[in-house]
């Protein structure tokens, strides 16, 4: 799987409140999600999104709740991938199962600025930023974990195991 | 092995394991909300399936937009009770008839040392307090649960936390915490666990132990925990019929690192916006005016904090010009309060009081904050927005710190309020 995209740039400890703040908790269409992606730290970040789609952020991404909804505002609102130099643990999960692709990248911080061209080969977990002719090696993701992104998340991995055994 | 390596080990069939293994484990106990359970019942049905996994694991509580404030939570609370009735989910708690989740889980015997519980809710990692592997996962990973019954887990390194010494009047455990959260810093413990142990611990209440073990997750850990003590048996044995099979860590268990804690000489900490991890002791902490104090939420909701607030609030006012919301975390905590005259107090003082809900810490309904009101609050989060507006600003401190703050108008340490 390759994706590819400009940068969007965050800083450490983006929290789960900001990213989607839980007055909106309530909604459950995920494109009125996605509207109010980002809502408590970047109100720019709806217009960024139309020419980038990596968000690449410092440590700690995803902090706070075990809001699903967080991820989920994120890929709906067109978010492809996002890189940071660590993430909270149930947001790491939260977004492999609903299919959005993270990755651990130590050094992603500082090598990456915004607006640089991305391409990313999430097997290999090799991140190229084009802008730079830089090449960041990323902690590659498990098999099992693979297999879920490349089933398009867990709903639809566990369609297709259910249906084999 | 250490405590939760144990744990694992135990559901997962397996006679070790050791740090960075992946296992699939046989969960205990699983709990939604009226949040997080819409969405985990929308794909529980995308996946396909038509029967829960163990109809009697599953526990179902409103708790967090409730009553319901909007004609979408009522909509959201009617997903979920019909799901409950479906399944015939017997521990589903609607409401009045419980409380807040974290609070509630325990109080109606849903948690036991030894066992393995997930939760749609990231201060899951509450039930540590009673010797037992929680942590906190998403709606969808909640469904497949559901469906399996299992679900896979990195076992974690550990850190200890061992702490000694006499805590002074008026500072509390969550103070402890926050002195802690302050030095392992929010992503300290990202992937690991944290063990809290050592002669502090061993004597602490039950009400101590879970606001340590609730704030975990603040500093990134999978859970907290506590091995069972006889203060933890008295409490489960009087509140479950099921039998449970308590562990604890071996003496030779491995840690990644043991941070030692002294409270002897600890003084009221406050977590200073917009970070839980941006602490300090109250005593360099600016003159701060507040606008609002909140004492509740699955940190600090219960008697024993009621009892803290209430002995300061006694024949004392609130401040003119500042709100005191207290949401006990409970009906069993609320119906206490009362036997015990604090509700009273509370109400003489200024207070209003709510129902047990998680609305005010959450910003989901009660209390939200305007922009640039500031609020002091016992709950565990502090981010911009958290409780409302963006532009508001929340300190967290002890409800002792909160009571007093609430008197006088700006934070307080609880230690240097005036005679009444």
């Amino acid at each position: 799987m390759t994706i590819c995209g400009k940068a969007i740039k965050f800083g450490d400890n983006v929290d789960t409140d900001v990213i989607l703040p839980g007055q909106y908790l309530v909604l459950t269409d995920p494109m009125e999600l996605a509207k109010h992606t980002m809502e408590g730290l970047d109100h720019a970040f709806l217009r960024k999104i139309q020419d980038g789609a990596i968000i690449v952020a410092g440590k700690n991404f995803g902090c706070g709740s075990s809001r699903e909804q967080a991820p989920l505002a994120l890929k709906h609102a067109g978010v492809k991938c996002v890189l940071a130099e660590s993430f909270a643990r149930i947001f790491y999960r939260n977004a492999i199962t609903i299919g959005l692709p993270v990755l651990e990248c130590l050094g992603v911080s500082s090598k990456v600025k915004e607006g640089d061209e991305l391409t990313v080969d999430l097997g290999a977990g090799k991140v190229e930023n084009k802008s730079k002719n830089l090449v960041l090696q990323a902690t590659r993701l498990p098999e099992f974990i693979m297999e879920i992104l490349d089933d398009g998340g867990l709903i639809e991995h566990l369609r297709r195991r259910i249906r084999w055994e | 092995m250490n405590i939760i390596e144990k744990i694992l080990a135990r559901a997962s069939g397996k006679e070790e394991v050791s740090p960075g293994e992946i296992v699939e484990a046989s969960i205990d106990v699983a709990m939604i909300h009226d949040l997080t359970g819409p969405l985990a019942i929308e794909s529980f049905r995308k996946i396909g399936a038509k029967k829960v996994w163990d109809n009697q694991r599953i526990v179902i509580i409103l708790d967090h937009i409730v009553p319901a404030s909007s004609v979408k939570s009522a909509e959201l609370h009617k997903v979920v009770r019909n799901f409950a009735e479906e399944q015939k989910i017997d521990n589903f708690y609607d409401i009045g008839q419980g409380g807040v989740c974290h609070q509630l889980m325990p109080e109606k015997g849903h948690v036991r040392p030894g066992e393995l519980i997930v939760g749609a809710d990231s201060h899951t990692c509450t039930y540590g307090a009673f010797g037992a592997f929680a942590t906190g996962i998403g709606s969808t990973e909640m469904a497949a649960v559901f469906v399996t019954g299992t679900l896979w887990f990195k076992v974690p390194e550990v850190i200890k936390i061992n702490v000694t010494g006499r805590f002074q009047n008026f500072v509390t455990p969550k103070d402890l915490i926050l002195n802690i959260i302050g030095q392992i810093k929010a992503d300290g413990a990202i992937y690991n666990g944290l063990e809290f142990a050592g002669p502090t611990i061993g004597n602490m209440s039950i009400d101590g132990r879970m606001v340590l073990c609730n704030m975990a997750v603040e500093m990134g850990a999978k859970t907290g925990i506590i091995e069972p003590h006889q203060t933890t048996l008295n409490y489960v044995k009087n509140r479950t019929t099921k039998p449970f099979k308590p562990v604890k860590s071996d003496p030779d268990a491995t840690y990644k690192k043991v941070l030692d804690v002294d409270v002897t000489d600890l003084e009221p900490q406050v977590s200073c916006p917009h970070s839980v991890d941006n602490v300090k002791p109250i005593s360099e902490v600016d003159e701060v005016g507040v606008d609002q104090a909140f004492i509740g939420s699955c940190t600090n909701g219960r008697l024993e904090d009621l009892r803290l607030a209430a002995k300061l609030l006694e024949g004392r006012k609130v401040r003119n010009g500042v709100r005191l919301l207290v949401a006990p975390a409970s009906q069993e905590v609320y119906l206490e309060a009362l036997k015990e005259g604090l509700i009273k107090t509370f109400l003489e003082a200024g207070a209003i009081l709510c129902n047990p809900t998680c609305g005010p810490c959450l910003g989901g309904h009660l209390g939200l904050l305007a922009p640039g009101e500031t609020c002091i609050s016992s709950s565990n989060r502090n981010f911009a927005g958290r409780m409302g507006s963006p532009e508001a600003y929340v300190y967290l401190a002890s409800p002792a710190t909160v009571a007093a703050s609430a008197v006088t108008g700006k934070i307080t340490d609880p230690r240097l309020l005036k005679e009444a």
